[in-house]
C-alpha cells in the first residue's frame, strides 16, 4: 500500500498550541480538547476507516475530519446519546467551496430579494432580525450522502458515516413573508437560492439550489439565524441559512444572500445535473443496473439509531438491558419506533421521548433481555406518520444518497 | 506565526463569552473574523507530480485519501466529473496519469 500518512495532523497540533497559548486564563472554559493523535476507526471494509478527530474549526469541539478544505465535519456518534437536540459545537458541517469567507461583518451584510416580483429588497441583518414574525422549530439536518461509506459496493464522494446529521431548534422567519415583502409576480415558477460562497476555479458552477414557488411558500421554509438559541456557527452557515424542514440538507443554503424568484426553470447544475438518485422505489439500484431515469433529491426518509451500545458491545445473558436512540420520520413525524433482538424475526415497541416537532429528533428507549450466551443482533426501525417504514434490505445507488436500511448493531451476550 | 495570536483571541473572547453567558435573545447578530484552518499535505509517491499540481486547488488531499478503493473506470469519471463539472483545468495528457496515480494509491 503506498497511501502516505496524515500529515496535516501537527498543523492541528500547531493551531492547538497557538490557540491554548493565545487564550491564556480563558481556555479552562473551552471543551476538553483532545491528542492531536486522536483517531477513531470507522470500521468499514474496502478502503481506510481511519480518521482523524479535530478540534481545530472554529466554534466546533471534536469532530470527525472526513475532508480538512472545503470542510466536511462529522459529528461523532456517541453525541446523538446524549440529548436530543445536538450541541452546535458538534453540529456536522460541509462546504462544496472552499471559498467562503471567515469574517462577516453583520452590518454591512445584505440579503438581496429579486427576480420576478414586485420589489428588489435588500435586508439588512436588522431588517430581518426584528422586520418579520419570528418562528421556531426543531429540524434534522442531513445529508443526502450520510452513511455513504456503508454502501457496499463502495462508491466515491464523501465517506460520511452516520453523523452527516445534526438536530437543532432553530429560530428565524418564515420565507413565505419575506416574499410576500418582495411581492412574488404571477408566473413565477421556483425561488433559488445562494450564499457567500463561491466556486474556486473560474467558470465552475456557483452552489444554488431551488425551490418550487408553492414550497417556498409554504410557511414552513425558513430564513433561519438562530440555532438551538445561539446565533449560527459560521460553518453552519452564519449569519443566515435556508431551512427546508424535512428535505436534504443540499437545500440548506448556508451565508443565504440572495433570493431570486424565477419564471423559467433553474437551469443551473446543481439543480438539473447533481445530487441525482434513481427514480425508483427507496432510490435504490442494482450495482451493475442501466438505463433507470435520475431525479434531484428532495425529502428525507425515516430513519432509527441505536446510540447508547455500539457494535460488538458485551451484554449480560439473561438481564433486562437498556436501549435507546433517536429516530425520525424524514419529511414526517415519527409514528413508532420498534426493536428486535432476534434478527428481525419479531418486533417490539419501544417508549417514545417528548415530541419537539415532527421534523427533528424523536428519542426512544425500550428493555430488552438477550437470553442465550451467543451473538445477537440488535435492530430498530422507524415508520413515519405517512406509514413508511425502513427497508430491511440495503439501499444502493451510485452517488450513494439515501440510504436508510434498518440499522443492526451486532451484541454479545456473556 | 506570532502576529495571528491577536485575532485569534478577540474572537476567542467573543465566542468564550457568549458560551459562558445566559442564552442571548437573539436581538442582534455578532459579527465574526475566524480562522477556517487549511492542509498543507501532499501526494506522495511514484506520479504524484501531476496529482499535486491538479487536484489540490479546490481540496485537500484528504478527500481523495479516505476515498474508498475504486476501480481505474470509477477514477476515470471521477476525473472527468471533475473537467466537466466542476471546471478543474486539467490537461488531456494528465488524464491517464492521474486515474493511474489515483487506481493504484488508493488500492489495499
Amino acid at each position: 500500500m503506498t497511501m502516505m500518512k496524515h500529515r496535516d495532523i501537527p498543523r492541528h497540533d500547531m493551531t492547538r498550541r497557538r490557540l491554548l497559548g493565545a487564550l491564556g486564563v480563558g481556555f479552562a472554559l473551552l471543551p476538553a480538547r483532545a491528542s492531536a493523535e486522536e483517531t477513531i476507526d470507522l470500521r468499514v471494509a474496502g478502503g481506510p476507516g481511519i480518521r482523524p478527530i479535530t478540534t481545530a474549526y472554529p466554534q466546533k469541539g471534536r469532530m470527525i475530519l472526513q475532508r480538512t478544505s472545503p470542510p466536511w465535519l462529522e459529528t461523532p456518534f456517541e453525541v446523538f446519546d446524549q440529548a436530543v437536540f445536538t450541541p452546535n459545537d458538534q453540529h456536522y458541517v460541509s462546504w462544496h467551496w472552499a471559498n467562503f469567507p471567515n469574517q462577516i461583518d453583520v452590518d454591512r451584510f445584505v440579503l438581496t430579494v429579486r427576480g420576478h416580483v414586485d420589489r428588489t429588497l435588500s435586508l439588512s441583518a436588522k431588517d430581518i432580525l426584528h422586520g418579520f414574525p419570528r418562528v421556531e422549530l426543531a429540524a434534522v439536518s442531513q445529508c443526502a450522502g450520510n452513511s455513504r461509506i456503508f454502501m457496499q459496493p463502495r462508491v466515491p464522494g464523501a465517506q460520511w458515516a452516520n453523523g452527516s446529521m445534526s438536530n437543532a431548534l432553530w429560530t428565524g422567519v418564515r420565507l413565505r413573508d419575506v416574499l410576500d415583502r418582495a411581492g412574488v409576480k404571477p408566473g413565477a415558477i421556483q425561488v433559488r437560492f445562494g450564499g457567500l460562497d463561491e466556486p474556486v476555479i473560474s467558470g465552475a458552477p456557483k452552489f444554488m439550489k431551488s425551490l418550487t414557488i408553492d414550497h417556498a411558500r409554504d410557511g414552513e421554509v425558513m430564513i433561519a439565524f438562530g440555532m438551538n438559541g445561539e446565533q449560527l456557527d459560521l460553518l453552519n452557515g452564519f449569519p443566515f441559512k435556508l431551512i427546508v424542514p424535512g428535505w436534504c440538507a443540499v437545500y440548506w443554503i448556508k451565508m443565504l444572500n440572495d433570493i431570486e424568484v424565477l419564471d423559467q426553470p433553474d437551469m443551473n447544475y446543481w439543480t438539473t445535473t447533481a445530487y441525482r438518485v434513481p427514480d425508483t422505489p427507496h432510490a435504490t439500484v442494482k450495482p451493475d443496473e442501466t438505463g433507470f431515469k435520475l431525479v434531484s433529491v428532495t425529502r428525507n426518509v425515516p430513519r432509527s439509531f441505536v446510540t447508547n451500545l455500539r457494535s460488538d458491545d458485551v451484554v449480560r445473558a439473561g438481564q433486562s438491558t437498556l436501549a435507546r436512540g433517536v429516530a425520525f420520520g424524514g419529511d414526517c413525524g415519527v409514528a413508532r419506533v420498534e426493536l428486535s433482538a432476534d434478527r428481525g424475526q419479531s418486533w417490539r415497541p419501544t417508549q417514545l421521548g417528548e415530541d419537539k416537532g415532527k421534523y427533528g429528533f424523536r428519542q426512544w428507549q425500550a428493555q430488552f433481555t438477550l437470553s442465550s450466551r451467543a451473538d445477537h443482533s440488535l435492530m430498530v426501525r422507524c415508520t413515519n406518520t405517512n406509514g413508511e417504514i425502513q427497508p430491511d434490505f440495503p439501499i444502493w445507488n451510485p452517488a450513494g444518497y439515501m440510504r436508510n436500511t434498518i440499522e443492526s448493531t451486532h451484541l454479545v451476550a456473556s | 506565526m506570532l502576529r495571528s495570536i491577536p485575532s485569534i483571541m478577540i474572537v476567542s473572547c467573543v465566542v468564550l463569552s457568549s458560551a459562558a453567558g445566559p442564552a442571548a435573545p437573539l436581538d442582534e447578530l455578532k459579527s465574526l473574523n475566524l480562522q477556517v484552518p487549511h492542509s498543507n499535505q501532499t501526494f506522495a509517491g511514484p506520479g504524484a507530480d501531476v496529482v499535486n499540481n491538479n487536484c489540490l486547488a479546490c481540496h485537500s488531499a484528504d478527500h481523495v485519501l479516505n476515498q474508498p478503493t475504486l476501480s481505474a473506470k470509477v477514477w476515470d469519471e471521477v476525473v472527468h466529473k471533475m473537467i466537466n463539472a466542476y471546471k478543474a483545468p486539467i490537461a488531456t495528457k494528465d488524464i491517464a496519469p492521474i486515474v493511474d496515480y489515483l487506481t493504484q494509491s488508493n488500492r489495499k
